[in-house]
């Protein structure tokens, strides 16, 4: 039933003394940080023993993105180089990348994390677990790797795409348990009569569904159309990764594991903390992470935190789906894109002008990026092959930045309407999942 | 040389409405035109008899659009010309990107416009063509037809 019954099933008072004691700590660490060491020196904390109640968390400012980028690469680490065994960054807005750092200690305790979380599912030693989440950077693919060999799942990392490969994988080896996103679940139903399998050919009894924002109709209709039992997932590569929130078998909300995560839903323009069961930004303090502490960090996600008690008996409060962003992050095929990103790249092109909008539609069951540009006049020298070429330069660049295939549209000068801010550029045509 | 407008336009329907009119009110003649299709968008490229005018007719609309030198050749009308005219081409590594023609006086003249690859590289297009009993239509003689 439970993977540590002792922490999650840890009375409320019982789990204040415990997350006091590991603020405490992990204030000490982040005070090993120039970035920290200034900033909570500026708030009145000069040492954990500042911090004397969890009321006191309030005294610390939040941490942003932003702040995360100005400290790259190394104002937040926390811990002696040598002491850091893997590092994962993410790309910037502005070409500025943000990195978070790992001691073996803190890879060790979040992979018990995601193997709490996969526990709670009802996934077992004996289980076959696909992952078909993107390997390397992308903190989705490891997390859940080594979480599921800590439960003793047999692993095939498969990493995504490749249809016709994964499909052979689930055959061959009896895949029980999937790792994917929702989108590239209903994508590989509708491709089973074209590769000539049927759900008979398979032994699925899971699904793990993350990476980007879906409904709970698409979960009854993931599960209808596979026969399976879907699970929410939660996580973001600042807080370590996936196992930051997880779905038990009651599928009433993810339990936020606030042993290790101190979680906080404030009112996104007034900063101010909300009590109670409302919608909010949800903000987190990595309680245990030594090499990269991140106090208050601000995650952008909108959304609500449950604390009524669940059939399961574990006492972690419960998150909600995320209903949105308090910033104009786009989730592309569970690739998290800002349209700066975007219009970064376009500004680097001379050939195109400033103004650019951005389509987000659907392909089917996947999502489809669609870039439109305009051509700047004075640098058109008639060729059809220029045309060709500023194509296909967005295109490349595009991609190394962000790690989507996009459609690029030529669009002749003063054709798209011009709008004062980043987010009006942004038409989401994809409906709400 | 002979020049021609190239016109960046959108793949959708009245952009040609849109130029022919911007030209029509200018007064301008058009001569021939195609269009070369490339998806979500294309070029059209015009002869026109006062290209300079057409130019800054349309770029005054906001038009992304370019002149370009072409070889304009008038051929004689009977078979067996067009291939002397592409061997000699061929025989001097002369790559052509795109090209029209259209016949003026049937069984009389015809006149062909190519897009030649690296035209700087072929200082001596013209006296090759000439040479081969071709005769090439400079700008006026062109936009007179």
């Amino acid at each position: 039933m439970f993977w540590n019954k002792e922490l999650e099933t840890i009375d409320r008072q019982s789990l204040e003394v415990l997350q006091l004691q590991r603020l405490k700590e992990i204030v000490h660490y982040a005070l090993q940080t120039p970035f920290y060491k200034k900033r909570l020196t500026k708030a009145g904390i000069t040492s954990p023993d500042s911090i004397k109640t969890l009321q006191d968390i309030k005294k610390i400012p939040y941490t942003t993105k932003d702040d995360l980028r100005e400290c790259y690469p190394k104002g937040m680490l926390a811990v002696a180089p040598e002491q850091v065994v893997r590092l994962h960054t993410s790309s910037g807005t502005t070409g500025i990348p943000t990195v978070i750092y790992h001691t073996q200690e803190d890879i060790n305790n979040w992979t018990d994390l995601v193997a709490r979380s996969i526990y709670a599912t009802g996934a077992r030693k004996g289980d076959v677990f696909q992952n078909m989440m993107t390997y390397g950077m992308f903190t989705g693919g490891l997390g859940l790797h080594y979480g599921a060999e800590r439960v003793g799942m047999m692993v095939i990392p498969a990493s995504g795409g490749n249809t016709k490969r994964q499909l052979q994988l689930m055959k061959d080896f009896s895949t029980t348990v999937l790792h994917i996103t929702p989108s590239y679940a209903l994508h590989i139903h509708s491709k089973l009569e074209e590769f000539e399998v049927t759900l008979k050919d398979f032994s699925l009894k899971k699904a793990f569904l993350g990476a980007e924002p879906y409904s709970e109709n698409t979960r009854k209709k993931i599960e209808e159309l596979y026969g399976i039992e879907v699970y929410n997932s939660y996580g973001l590569s600042e807080m370590n990764g996936p196992g930051v929130a997880f779905e038990c078998t009651c599928k009433t909300g993810m339990h936020i594991w606030e042993d290790s995560y101190m979680v906080e839903v404030i009112d996104p323009r007034t900063t101010q903390t909300i009590s109670g069961e409302a919608e909010g930004e949800i903000v987190f303090t990595n309680l245990l992470r030594k090499a990269t502490p991140l106090l208050r960090y601000r995650t952008r996600d909108l959304a609500t935190v449950y604390s009524s008690p669940c059939p399961c008996g574990r006492t972690h409060r419960r998150l909600s789906r995320i209903t949105g962003r308090s910033d104009d992050m786009l989730i592309i095929g569970g690739v998290n894109v800002f349209p700066s990103q975007i219009e970064e790249v376009i500004m680097k092109i001379p050939e195109v002008g400033t103004n650019y909008q951005i389509h987000v539609t659907k392909d089917g069951a996947l999502d489809k990026l669609i870039v439109k540009v305009e051509i700047y006049s004075k640098m058109f020298t008639g060729d059809v092959r220029q045309l060709d070429s500023i194509k296909g330069k967005i295109k490349d660049q595009l991609r190394a930045s962000i790690i989507i295939n996009p459609v690029v549209e030529l669009h002749e000068p003063g054709a798209l309407p011009v709008f004062e801010g980043k987010a009006q550029r942004v038409v989401d045509l994809r409906p709400k999942m | 040389m002979a020049k021609q407008l190239n016109i960046f336009i959108e793949n959708r329907p009245g952009r040609l409405k849109s130029i022919t009119g911007i030209l029509s009110e200018a007064g301008l003649n058009i001569h021939a035109f195609t269009i070369q299709d490339r998806g979500d968008f294309g070029l059209i490229k015009l002869i026109v008899d006062k290209p300079k005018e057409a130019y800054l007719a349309l770029a005054d609309r906001g038009f992304a659009c370019a002149l370009k030198d072409i070889v304009a050749i008038s051929i004689d009308d009977r078979p067996g010309n067009l291939l002397k005219l592409t061997t000699l081409l061929y025989d001097h590594q002369i790559n052509v990107i795109d090209a029209y023609g259209f016949v003026i006086e049937p069984s009389k003249r015809g006149i062909c416009c190519l897009e030649v690859e690296n035209l700087k590289n072929h200082p001596n297009i013209d006296q090759l063509i000439q040479q081969a009993g071709f005769t090439i239509l400079e700008d006026e003689k062109l936009y007179e037809i």
